[in-house]
């Protein structure tokens, strides 16, 4: 009782008081700025965070950061909408049916384990070296999270209501939409962000393995051109972009998942 | 008119021991029945037999002459089992998918004002009491307007009060709504309080060791000297199983 108590509280202040997961960023950067400016780091190699904010401004002003966000955008947006679509029909299909588990399920944790990089030259000998493998290898990347989350979910879920849906005479596909589906959606939904957050990761390797655009490329540019302050800018606009949008599925789920009786 | 007839039902699960049969109960259409046991003693596994969610091992189940329907029956569970996703109103109309709009929104309207719940009806389970989410459950049965009602233990988790107020709530929704019900019970005053017709069984394997028909008019007052001897005769039976097929006969 005690310990429920105590966590209720901790988690209600957390969640009125937003600004509080912006205290330690904020200490970083100023003390980061200070040490840059005191001169015990060499800014060839630590820029302050008011180089990278003014490489930013111009990279802004010049047109290329909107251009490298937008393809790199767009590669995540068709690679998460791809794999996630995937994840779901499998995931769906194996939670449902114990059969399409037990046929399905071994080879597809076998492929899990194989590391994300080892996809690249393949992808690259079937769909060239343009948009098709980078986007294939994110949706690689956002596949097994949801995939394995969805299943799970719909695999656990409460057979006292799978009763009630057998009662009221729900036929198969109608025991996924109305009982499985909406029961596995807290489970999903992690899924998704899982899936979001790698899909994220997968997108540099991707860009890292050649492209001519993108937050990716310009690591690499940054990287190849000796300017420090380029490359932590891509690094700090992928954590961003990450943050935001998954702040954004993480808002989309609490939406979905109100229902829930829990203390979060 | 017997409405349901069950007739040599066996079920077992391991295919060695069976826990429940044979078995042969005959219930005529309207009826409130009690099936009361303790536990273990496979009432919940005939119910279960009747709602069709385990297959009997030997044995048949008709309703009015005729395989049974699943659209002709409906169950309450001992926990309400709602879709927590779903509104008060969404979980009344789960059953009623086949009906168009206008008559399903009628039927829901219907059931949620007979449990007095119409105030309600936009709110999501988990802000309901533990009677509010089983009058919620009740409604949702009989909104499909079943012929035949099973109730397995569906007040036992609430509190004393509660659940004598949910046995009024039962004994109004029958009158409105007009089934044929089997309730499973472990608590023979809720039996008698409520059923005009109570199956003893015991077991494993479940066998039906004797058949009463309180004849006690509704509302039926627990503190009544009448009440009171059919408790003890109830009570009794369980306890001296043996002689009590005769001993029944013998008082009907």
């Amino acid at each position: 009782m005690t310990a429920l108590a105590d966590f209720v509280p901790l988690r209600t202040a957390a969640r009125q008081k937003p600004w509080l997961g912006l205290v330690l960023p904020a200490a970083v950067v100023a003390a980061w700025e200070a040490v840059g400016r005191a001169g015990l780091v060499p800014v060839e190699l630590l820029p302050t965070p008011t180089d990278i904010v003014t490489a930013v401004g111009h990279l802004a002003a010049t047109g290329d950061l909107w251009h490298h966000l937008a393809a790199t955008s767009v590669r995540m947006a068709w690679g998460f909408l791809l794999g996630a679509a995937a994840g779901t029909l499998a995931g769906a299909l194996t939670g449902a049916s114990p059969t399409a588990r037990a046929v399905v399920d071994p080879t597809v944790q076998g492929l899990r384990s194989v590391p994300s990089i080892a996809w690249v030259p393949l992808f690259i000998l079937w769909l060239g070296i343009f948009e098709a493998s980078k986007i294939a290898l994110i949706a690689v990347g956002v596949f097994f999270p949801v995939y394995l989350n969805l299943m799970t979910g719909i695999a656990q879920v409460d057979r006292k209501l799978i009763e009630v849906g057998r009662v009221h005479r729900l036929g198969r596909i109608e025991m996924v939409w109305r009982v499985l589906l909406p029961a596995a959606l807290p489970s999903y939904v992690t899924g998704l962000r899982s899936g979001l957050g790698l899909g994220w990761m997968f997108v540099v390797a991707a860009e890292l393995m050649g492209a001519g655009e993108g937050l990716g490329y310009l690591l690499l540019d940054g990287q190849q051109t000796g300017r420090p302050t380029i490359v932590i800018a891509a690094i700090l606009l992928f954590a961003v972009m990450g943050k935001l949008t998954d702040l954004a599925l993480a808002a989309l789920g609490d939406r979905l998942t109100a229902w829930q009786d829990t203390v979060g | 008119m017997a409405l349901l007839e069950i007739g040599g039902l066996v079920k077992s699960f391991d295919r060695v021991r069976p826990v429940l049969g044979p078995l042969d109960i005959v219930l005529e259409e309207g009826r409130l029945a009690a099936v009361v046991g303790r536990s273990g003693c496979g009432k919940s596994t005939l119910l279960r037999c009747l709602a069709g969610l385990e297959k009997p091992s030997a044995g048949t189940i008709r309703l009015a002459g005729a395989p049974v329907r699943p659209e002709d029956v409906a169950v309450v569970f001992q926990e309400p089992r709602l879709m927590p996703w779903l509104t008060v109103a969404q979980n009344i109309g789960f059953g009623l998918r086949h009906l168009p709009a206008r008559e399903r929104a009628a039927a829901v309207g219907e059931a949620l004002e007979v449990v007095g719940l119409t105030e309600a009806a936009r709110l999501l389970p988990k802000a309901l009491s533990g009677g509010m989410a089983q009058r919620v459950a009740l409604a949702r049965a009989l909104a499909v307007r079943p012929r035949l009602l099973l109730l397995d233990e569906p007040f036992s988790a609430l509190d004393p009060l509660t659940r004598t107020a949910m046995q009024a709530h039962l004994l109004t929704l029958w009158q409105h709504y007009g089934p044929t019900v089997v309730l499973v019970s472990h608590d023979m005053e809720e039996a008698l309080a409520l059923a005009d017709r109570i199956v003893v069984l015991d077991g494993p394997p479940g066998r039906v060791v004797g058949e009463f028909s309180p004849g006690m008019p509704h509302p039926r007052h627990r503190s009544g000297p009448h009440f009171q001897r059919w408790r003890d005769r109830l009570i009794g039976a369980l306890e001296q199983r043996p002689r009590l097929i005769d001993e029944v006969r013998d008082a009907v």
